[in-house]
């Protein structure tokens, strides 16, 4: 019997992202689409960033945790089409984020507050940071550093 | 429109982000501060990501049994379309950070125009890309703002930088027959319709920058159509495909 498509998402909600494991690929925002295709369930994943080393990761985390569920007839699609936006990371994702100690994205283009302390005496560091995906700041309050969740 | 044509196109678009996302990630382990070296690592990690996409999808279109990886590994210099500008030896970081200035204002223009391709493979990558370079350009400019508004050592090395480099932004521009189908089927836009574009940011930065444009207009060209090469892009190719050609087929 086929799992229903709730339930799937469920599963791949449980999936870490492989860089930030507080957070799952659902969270992250790029599963883009889970369908049945006949007997063959199709997973639409987007990259976050097109050179990040982790997408080839998350293809066999979300293969893995779907194989371990019973499912053998995955196909996984790569869909670069809209392209990944910060503005799909869950609210429980950014919460869980910032929690870990990662700011989270935030339109102002920079993070709102300290993570640690929530002091908004901020510094930039650098654009980039310990992935793709991040920018390193630097709290003045705590005298802290810390990884911004960069917002594309 | 021919597929021969297609994929002279996809190979100068591939080859730009391959040439000069080896050229920076040269500078990994050793540039002059920890937060650069993480930069031109991290710019370089996206450019091969961009490239990973462009000679993917040239591979298909040539229809030759070749991949990316063959593509990229497996061709030699007169093969290449990269522009000329990229090939050239990172020198210092300042000239490192002009060059990337150059071909980012240049590469946010052109992605933008191409993310309203006709083709809409390339579209799709397009829009992909032109996210990532608009960070690479607004961290050029400042770095570039930075250090020609800097001390007189970096003032210097900035303008010299500049009048090194200057002749070799005129080949992001010309055009030949490649360019001419490409347009007319909306699938490319003609180089020289981003010169405006280019001209405008470039000026306003180096201003900033407080770095004199060159009056000189000469350009060097020869890369984007493989009609010749430097000799610096096969040096970098002994380097780049020297895991390939010493161990065929070897894989991760
Ligand atoms: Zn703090």
């Amino acid at each position: 019997m086929k799992p229903d498509l709730a339930t799937i998402w469920e599963w791949l909600g449980e999936v870490p992202d492989p860089e930030i494991p507080v957070i799952s690929v659902v969270d992250l925002g790029i599963i883009r689409d889970v369908v049945w295709d006949g007997d063959v369930l199709e997973v639409a994943i987007t990259p976050t960033y097109s050179g990040c080393p982790a997408t080839s990761i998350i293809n066999l985390d979300v293969e893995t945790a779907l194989r371990a569920h019973g499912l053998d007839n995955i196909r996984l699609k790569r869909q670069l089409s809209p392209p990944w936006t910060t503005d799909w990371l869950s609210a429980k994702g950014a919460s869980k984020l910032e929690a870990y100690g990662i700011s989270p994205p935030s339109p102002a283009g920079g993070p709102s507050r300290c993570p640690r302390c929530a002091s908004t005496d901020l510094q930039r560091v650098s654009q980039f940071g310990s992935t793709p995906c991040k920018a390193h700041w630097r709290c003045l309050s705590c005298l802290e550093p810390f990884d911004y969740f960069k917002c594309i | 429109m021919d597929n021969a044509s297609l994929f002279q196109c996809l190979l100068r678009f591939g080859d730009n982000t391959l040439v000069l996302g080896h050229r920076i990630s040269e500078w990994c382990g050793k540039a002059p501060a920890l937060e650069e070296d993480i930069a031109l690592a991290n710019t370089a990690l996206d450019l091969i990501g961009q490239t990973q996409m462009w000679l993917g999808y040239a591979a298909e279109v040539e229809g030759a049994d070749r991949s990316a990886d063959d593509l990229a590994m497996l061709r030699d210099v007169w093969d290449f379309r990269n522009i000329l500008m990229v090939e050239r030896p990172n020198i210092d970081f300042g000239h490192t950070i002009m060059r990337q200035f150059l071909f980012d204002a240049y590469h946010h223009a052109q992605l933008t125009a191409l993310s309203r391709s006709s083709d809409p493979r390339i579209a799709e990558i397009a829009a992909k890309s032109v996210k990532e370079a608009t960070y690479h350009l607004d961290r050029s400019a400042e770095t570039v703002i930075a250090l020609g508004d800097g001390t007189d050592v970096s003032h210097a090395k900035m303008q010299n930088a500049l009048d090194l480099l200057w002749p070799y932004a005129g080949e992001m521009f010309e055009s030949d027959d490649v360019d001419a189908q490409m347009a007319a089927s909306g699938i490319a836009p003609d180089p020289a319709t981003l010169r405006d574009a280019w001209d405008l940011r470039v000026r306003d930065t180096l201003s900033l920058a407080t770095l004199n444009i060159p009056e000189d207009n000469f350009a060097h060209k020869g890369g984007r159509t493989g009609a010749r090469h430097t000799e610096h892009l096969g040096h970098m190719l002994t380097q780049m495909q020297w895991l390939q050609r010493a161990y065929p087929g070897a894989v991760w």
